[in-house]
């Protein structure tokens, strides 16, 4: 289908029914319920899981595929944010201007920041791009928010004012980010037994895009382009004595994984008109590193899973606090229970950094391929257990 | 006049002259080797040769062109093709992934944006590489990793891949370094095949004068950076300079 392989289409189908029924399937608990905390099925989790799914999906085309450890995609977001934001605030809410704006403008950064980063490789190459990620949040943060010049509006963050231009505005239209006079905060509640699911616009078009997105890394994947690319990793003295000039190739990945950031950044602003100079912040560049080899580095669907994985920990284990774990460990004897609470006390909250970190680096010692190899390896199992029982039951027959 | 002029090539290192005044003809459709005791400036010759050094002094042309001053990519483009001392193959890839990327380089040229076609519908590229592991007789390895081939097979595999471009000069830097005696006699006899059966020049750099003697049209031996004499394999043989320079004053 659409040109893939048997298998690849199997991938892209998979993606596709958990993105359309994700409400559901995140809302395995019902509404009052006391596991509904874990429940991850409300829009604004969802949009952050397919939003951060695109910008892992991108940064996977440069890391996975070339070995080009960025350490500066946040900025890329970021510069995609702030270029929605404006859109909303010159033209009007509806986002289609502010997400085509904000993949163009960051590719241009990608471009000029890769022209000169990947003049250098390894290290060096990951320092220099973390060099210009923190001059442009340096830039956002303070240098582009004076009152003779403000286009990033500073600490406050850039959002729409009354009195902005917004040309396009018409009365009847919604006053928050919309697609055509669809609201974004649109929300369809189903009441179904004691469970709430909620069917959220700004969601189903985030995961739209993302599957839209998806299906171009696969392609990219599977084309000549890819394979130079995975040749770039492998061995870039081969490739240069195969009369391959691998800076453009590099380049090329860097733009376009730049540009996936830069929609990822535009969709944030899309879902909630207001950009901020944290969201180009290290930390955040850090982030998608850790999607992308939690999930499976390289891989097809791994950075979409690390980037759930991440996103559901840090909005499920940090609103865990002490009065919940109270009352999970009512059971025990009063001094056993403040014991327990005492021992995981760190963990959640503030400490689901501690959790994220202590499972990375299992994942990193135990599955360097990520999820995705822990994946393969339980399938791999069972495959092993089904034909060792087949073979058990091949032997018993000719004894008969 | 050769397919590769090199005249009055110079390189120092610092304190160390590594090649002075080197001339070298090489001439079209022959195997050409280039000998010399360690530390005779073979290897620095060559990269020299490629775009991986710029030599101080002289120049070298390649088919009229000069080629000082080009990337390796350019070169390469140009007719050059480089096997390396040891193996340098696209280990993370499969054999016939492997043979599929010099075959892109010969279509599409240094750098190509072709990110939306499928690999699978290349069929150009497909047949032409599937009829180098063939002619390699690596077909039955496609699939396998690269990496974990024998070194032999890496070899042949390098090899293919460089004549998958058609490269009018082959340069071979100690192709048989670092191999069992079998694997070296196989990389020989592939190598008479190839000068045997196709339109190409050989410029080969080697230690192992059994490889050099069997293989050879003409050889140039290098010593202290600069050549000393260039001849035919017979007279080479018999030659007490050659001699002196290999094994010390009297032998």
């Amino acid at each position: 289908m659409f040109g893939l392989d048997k298998r690849d289409t199997g991938v892209l189908i998979i993606v596709a029914l958990l993105a359309l029924f994700a409400p559901i399937i995140l809302n395995p608990f019902p509404t009052d319920s006391a596991m509904a905390q874990f429940n991850a099925g409300y829009p604004d989790l969802m949009q952050k899981f397919v939003i951060f799914g695109i910008f892992a999906i991108g940064f996977n085309i440069l890391f996975g595929l070339t070995g080009y450890l960025s350490f500066g995609h946040a900025a890329f977001l970021g510069i995609g944010s702030y270029s929605c934001v404006w859109m909303f605030k010159l033209l009007g809410y509806n986002v289609i201007p502010g997400i085509f704006l904000s993949i163009l403008i960051s590719g241009l950064f990608a471009l000029l920041i890769g022209f000169v980063s990947l003049r250098r490789s390894g290290i060096y190459f990951s320092i220099l791009t973390l060099a210009f990620a923190q001059m442009c949040f340096a830039l956002a943060y303070s240098v582009l928010s004076n009152p003779r010049f403000n286009l990033t509006n500073g600490e406050t963050g850039l959002q729409v004012y009354a009195n902005d231009p917004q040309w396009f505005h018409r009365d009847g239209l919604p006053d928050l980010p919309h697609l055509f006079g669809l609201s974004m905060r649109a929300t369809q509640k189903i009441q179904v037994g004691a469970w709430e699911f909620q069917f959220n616009a700004g969601y189903y078009l985030c995961a739209l895009i993302m599957l839209v997105c998806f299906y171009l890394a696969i392609r990219i994947f599977r084309s000549p382009f890819g394979m130079m690319l995975r040749a770039v990793k492998s061995n870039q003295q081969r490739m240069n004595y195969t009369g391959l000039n691998s800076r453009p190739y590099t380049l090329a990945a860097f733009v376009i994984s730049g540009m996936y950031a830069g929609l990822a950044g535009g969709l944030l602003s899309a879902v909630d008109p207001l950009a901020g100079a944290e969201r180009m912040q290290w930390t955040a560049s850090g982030e998608v590193v850790l999607m992308t080899i939690l999930g499976g580095a390289g891989t097809l669907i791994g950075p979409v899973l690390g980037a759930g994985f991440i996103k559901y920990f840090e909005n499920i284990f940090s609103k865990i606090n002490d009065n919940v774990l109270h009352s999970w460990f009512a059971f025990l004897p009063d001094g056993m229970e403040d014991f327990m609470v005492f021992i995981i006390h760190p963990f959640i909250g503030k400490g689901w950094h501690l959790t994220l970190g202590i499972l990375f680096m299992l994942v990193v010692i135990y599955l360097p391929g990520g999820l995705v190899e822990g994946g393969q390896r339980i399938q791999g199992w069972f495959r092993k257990r089904g034909t060792k029982t087949e073979a058990k039951a091949g032997k018993t027959e000719p004894a008969e | 006049m050769g397919i590769l002029e090199v005249k009055n090539v110079g390189k120092r290192f610092g304190g160390l002259q590594a090649l002075s005044d080197v001339n070298l003809s090489v001439k079209e459709n022959t195997v050409h080797a280039i000998i010399g005791p360690n530390g005779a400036g073979k290897s620095t010759l060559l990269n020299c040769l490629v775009g991986k050094l710029i030599p101080d002094t002289g120049s070298v042309m390649f088919d009229g062109q000069s080629v000082l001053g080009r990337a390796p990519y350019e070169i390469n483009q140009m007719g050059i093709s480089r096997v390396f001392q040891t193996p340098e193959i696209f280990g993370d890839l499969t054999v016939l992934e492997n043979m599929m990327i010099p075959c892109f380089a010969k279509r599409d040229g240094s750098f190509m944006l072709n990110a939306m076609p499928m690999v699978s519908n290349q069929k150009e590229v497909l047949e032409r590489a599937e009829f180098m592991l063939e002619e390699m007789n690596m077909a039955d390895k496609r699939h396998m990793h690269s990496a974990s081939l024998s070194r032999g097979d890496k070899r042949r595999l390098e090899i293919g891949m460089c004549l998958s471009q058609e490269p009018r000069l082959l340069l071979l830097d100690e192709p048989t370094a670092g191999m069992a005696r079998a694997d070296t006699n196989n990389t020989i006899d592939l190598l008479k095949e190839i000068a045997a059966e196709r339109d190409i020049t050989i410029a080969i750099i080697e230690h192992d004068m059994h490889v050099v003697f069997s293989l050879a049209d003409r050889i140039t031996v290098l010593a202290q950076g600069t050549p000393l004499v260039e001849d035919d394999p017979e007279n080479i043989r018999g030659n007490p300079k050659v001699r002196e320079a290999y094994l010390g004053e009297t032998a």
